[in-house]
């Protein structure tokens, strides 16, 4: 399939809803428009460890008549719809309260790059509360089609595989709509839904399972991660001369930091991954990371709040077989969202004695808008480290770079983590722009590949969605030159590349802290001529000639 | 088509008490039986929704966060208390914003397209109108009713008086005219024609978003032709509520056909109140992403359901990989778990 050019993309988008009924409007189902199934024997995996949350594995397309579901899907479904609107009031209050005023509309990324009206968020929940309708409110059931109401089909919960694999739970609509009727929360409820009769996308599943297998979402297993690790360590000592130490597995240290896996083991990620390793060299940091909880990001928040809890719960159950007290979480956006929203009250109850409340050792810093979850984030530490003048600091060295922030929607809207990433940057390079208002901070445009939607095969709907981020980011290329867009998230740093090689060519991305490990002047190190990736800084260009490739 | 049922039918509902009272003469039961019945559904069904609502507990603290979060540090970081709260207090406060100013539309914005000569562009306008009108349309609303309060108490409260005093203010005609009956009916007509012209929200749009927009409506007309046109007997009116309040009920005579109409789609909308999305407004209160501190990071929040998941044990996950992590070097709990599983 080839991709439109973006600026016949960009024409192609029309915001007049078609001449039909949305009730009426069939769904496409050509390939593009939906990410590959899971794997039959990931759901099978999956199921050996939680039976009520995941069903029905088989091979099986969405381009095919028959979706091979369960004789019973339908009071599965049901079944499953009644129990959850016993179990959370949000999906209840969400369900009843909509009054259809249309101001979250034109928020969703995807809406605004595709025009499908079934992409307004409004829509996208009607999807799901017209069931509800139908099914479970007297009025629905006598009144039929004047309250909007119908029954459950094999079509409607078809179209629910499209248009809620066609959301990344990122909640900008939720911050527009009057009554805080957040379309991440629906989508996560129908999602659960899909899973109970085998609706399900490998890019969320593989994931998940390989996250309870081996650690991490990429299924890389111990020794390789190890391996992996050793070689970042080499390229450091190649930019820096300096061999800095990276524990594995070790007991005894008082900080477990975890980071998102794909930092570990994808470019720009690695770069990022090396500013942590240099940066806790730099300070001495008594820490250590582990094999067995090697991701930060939560792949169950994609799937249903029990594999989420149970991804998530490694995190303690580590921090306590190593002894750690508190846990240092790198970048990444739905990791912050399951610790800042869900992990306490999830997990809470399996933190050891040996837990406290997060202490930097460095500046005595007491992080007490962490005393329960006993995690900070990086940039919230680097901060600290920053404000106490802890960090030797060449900001120069990133001067190549006109830089700006991507809040990622995550730790944005999940948290409010805004002004510390920021703070950060300001130190480590001279030269930062941000993006138009109304495309930052709480307002922030998704990446369009949230919630396991990075996926190949849906690569148009992808830049379709990553329209609003990337004419943001065109906005500041023309203005400032912008060529370094930095994030906090490790699946924006996979999926912003190829939105910002389509909306915006010629801007990289970067984590902060490569910035930092960019920056930081270690003692001892021998005169820096390249970045962490390797490339001349400004004043070393014809040493160019020995340039050797980053060993990913 | 949908705004076309709406109206056919609030016409409809207009028939049934001209006719009913008009030429039936069943004032008793227009007068006495529907408003009683109506209010019965209205406080009973009201309820049992909010309670329905309420048994559903909260599992998880999901806040949407629309600032900075409360810092580590709160000087170098200030925190966007109203937008972000971290503790009860600042969360009232985001609500009382919310429900009393509609802080959230006031901040709504609209997306549009555009090419120019430097590419395509994507722009994004503060967009008002919506709050604008939003907020006219309820006030007037809130006002109308509180100011009906004279027709339900004895002695009349000095707010009430004063609100009616002030809402007609500009003392324009006889019996002067009140601002909030103009205002209610532009507030009305701006929503209606929301609905119809911008084709997103039409696509949206079903009979059950324009049925009340046309039943409010014909309510205000029906009310401002009684009060200017009929100019119906307003202490006859009084008897007839007063006898209601005091469950004494009887309808004086020589009350115009108007008030019936008037009442009987008050009724209505009362009977439908419940059952329909103009239940947000008690469920504003109840929305988990607004009316809850984003305090999660430092204060423990119970789920009454949490399912008992373990993780997946380290143990076994040792097992699993055991002669591959011996090999790399790393630190085994059971040294065993280094030989491979047939040598085991
Ligand atoms: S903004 Fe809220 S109330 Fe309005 S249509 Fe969207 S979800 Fe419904
Ligand atoms: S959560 Fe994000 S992707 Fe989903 S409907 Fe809302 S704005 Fe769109």
């Amino acid at each position: 399939m080839s991709t439109p050019s973006a600026d016949e993309l960009f024409k192609s988008i029309d915001y007049n809803p078609p001449a039909s009924g949305w009730m009426e409007t069939p769904v496409d189902f050509s390939p593009g428009n939906w990410c590959y199934p899971a794997k039959e024997d990931k759901t099978e995996y999956m199921m050996n460890y939680l039976p009520e949350a995941f069903g029905n594995p088989r091979e099986w397309s969405p381009e095919d008549a028959d979706w091979k579901l369960p004789s019973n899907w339908r009071e599965i479904v049901m079944n499953g719809f009644r129990e959850r609107l016993d179990k959370y009031r949000s999906l209840k209050v969400f369900m009843d309260i909509c009054v259809r005023c249309g101001a979250c509309a034109d928020k969703c990324h995807f809406f605004i790059g595709s025009g499908d009206p079934k992409n307004m968020p409004v829509l996208r929940a009607e999807l799901m509360r017209s069931i509800y309708r139908g099914e479970f409110t007297l009025a629905g059931k006598i009144l039929t089609k004047l309250t909007g109401s119908r029954v459950m089909e094999e079509d409607v919960l078809k179209e629910w595989f499209i248009y809620f694999y066609q959301c990344t739970e990122c909640r900008r609509c939720s911050l527009f709509c009057p009554y805080g009727i957040d379309t991440a929360e629906v989508t996560m409820m129908a999602r659960e839904l899909m899973h109970l009769v085998g609706l399900n996308i490998n890019w969320v599943l593989e994931p998940v399972s390989n996250c309870n297998r081996t650690g991490n979402h990429l299924g890389i297993q111990p020794h390789a991660f190890k391996d992996i690790v050793d070689f970042m360590v080499d390229d450091i000592e190649e930019v820096t001369g300096i061999k800095v130490k990276a524990p594995l597995n070790e007991k005894g240290h008082e900080i477990l930091f975890i980071t998102p896996s794909g930092d570990v083991f994808a470019d720009p990620g690695i770069y990022t991954f090396m500013g942590y390793l240099m940066l806790f060299h730099f300070l001495d940091l008594d820490y250590t990371m582990s094999t067995y909880a090697s991701e930060g990001g939560n792949f169950g928040l994609f799937t249903n709040s029990e594999a989420m809890k149970k991804l998530n719960a490694k995190m303690y159950n580590e921090a306590n077989r190593l002894g750690c007290k508190w846990i240092l979480g790198g970048e990444c956006g739905h990791m912050w969202r399951v610790i800042n929203q869900y992990m306490d009250t999830m997990n809470g109850d399996l933190q050891g004695s040996q837990m406290g409340l997060p202490r930097s050792p460095i500046t005595g810093t007491e992080f007490h808008n962490a005393a329960v979850t006993k995690m900070v984030h990086i940039t919230e530490f680097t901060a600290d480290l920053i404000k106490h003048k802890k960090l030797d600091l060449d900001p120069s060295r990133n001067d190549q770079y006109k830089v700006t922030f991507h809040d990622s929607c995550n730790p944005a809207r999940a948290m409010g983590l805004l002004d510390e990433p920021r703070y950060v940057l300001n130190h480590v390079c001279n030269n930062f722009y941000e993006m138009p208002k109304g495309t930052i901070r709480e307002e922030t445009f998704c990446c369009a590949g949230g919630s396991g939607l990075n996926t190949e095969e849906i690569m148009e709907i992808r830049l379709r969605g990553g329209l609003p981020r990337g004419n943001a980011l065109k906005y500041v290329q023309d203005k400032h030159g912008v060529n370094m867009m930095s994030c906090i998230c490790a699946i924006d740093r996979a999926t912003l590349i190829p939105l910002a090689d389509y909306w915006a060519p010629g801007v990289e991305i970067c984590g902060v802290h490569e910035l930092v490990g960019n920056a930081l002047i270690m003692p001892g190190e021998q005169e820096r001529t390249m970045n962490l990736r390797q490339e001349s800084l400004p004043g070393f260009e014809d040493e160019d000639d020995d340039w050797t490739p980053p060993n990913m | 088509m949908n705004a076309l049922y709406s109206l056919v039918f609030v016409f409809i509902l207009v028939l049934i008490p001209l006719f009913g009272v008009g030429a039936a003469h069943l004032s008793t039961i227009f007068g006495i039986c529907i408003p009683m019945t109506a209010i019965g559904i209205f406080l009973v069904f009201s309820v049992v929704k909010i309670i329905r609502w309420g048994r559903s507990p909260v599992p998880f603290r999901i806040p949407t966060t629309a600032g900075q979060q409360l810092s580590y540090d709160p000087e170098m970081f200030k925190q966007n208390k109203w937008d972000n709260p971290s503790n009860g207090i600042q969360t009232v406060i985001r609500m009382i914003l919310e429900v009393c100013a509609f802080r959230t539309l006031f901040r709504n914005t609209s997306t549009s397209l555009h090419e120019t000569k430097n590419g395509p562009v994507v722009a994004f306008a503060s967009s008002k109108w919506l709050w604008l009108f939003a907020l006219l349309f309820h006030y007037s609303f809130l006002i109308i009713v509180l100011r009906h309060l004279r027709l339900f108490l004895e002695p009349i409260p000095f707010f009430v008086n004063g609100l009616d005093f002030m809402d007609g203010i500009l003392q324009i005609g006889a019996p002067v005219m009140y601002m909030s009956d103009l205002l209610i009916v532009g507030g009305l007509l701006f929503l209606l024609m929301r609905r119809l012209v911008d084709a997103k929200i039409r696509y949206i749009s079903l009979v059950a978003d324009y049925f009340p927009l046309f039943l409010i409506l014909g309510i205000a007309l029906s009310g401002i032709w009684m009060r200017y046109y009929a100019k119906v007997d307003v202490i006859a009116i009084k008897e007839l509520t007063m006898g209601l309040v005091s469950l004494n009920p009887h309808v004086p005579s020589g009350i115009d056909v108007s008030f019936f109409v008037h009442v009987f789609l008050v009724s209505v909308l009362l009977m439908y109140f419940p059952f329909s999305k103009l239940m947000h407004m008690p469920g504003v209160f109840m929305s988990p992403t607004r009316n809850m501190p984003n305090d999660t990071r430092f204060r423990h929040h119970e789920n009454p359901w949490n399912p008992d998941i373990k993780p997946l044990s380290y143990e076994a996950y040792e097992k699993d990989f055991g002669p591959m992590m011996a090999e790399a070097g790393l630190p085994l709990d059971n040294p065993d778990n280094a030989k491979a599983p047939e040598e085991a």
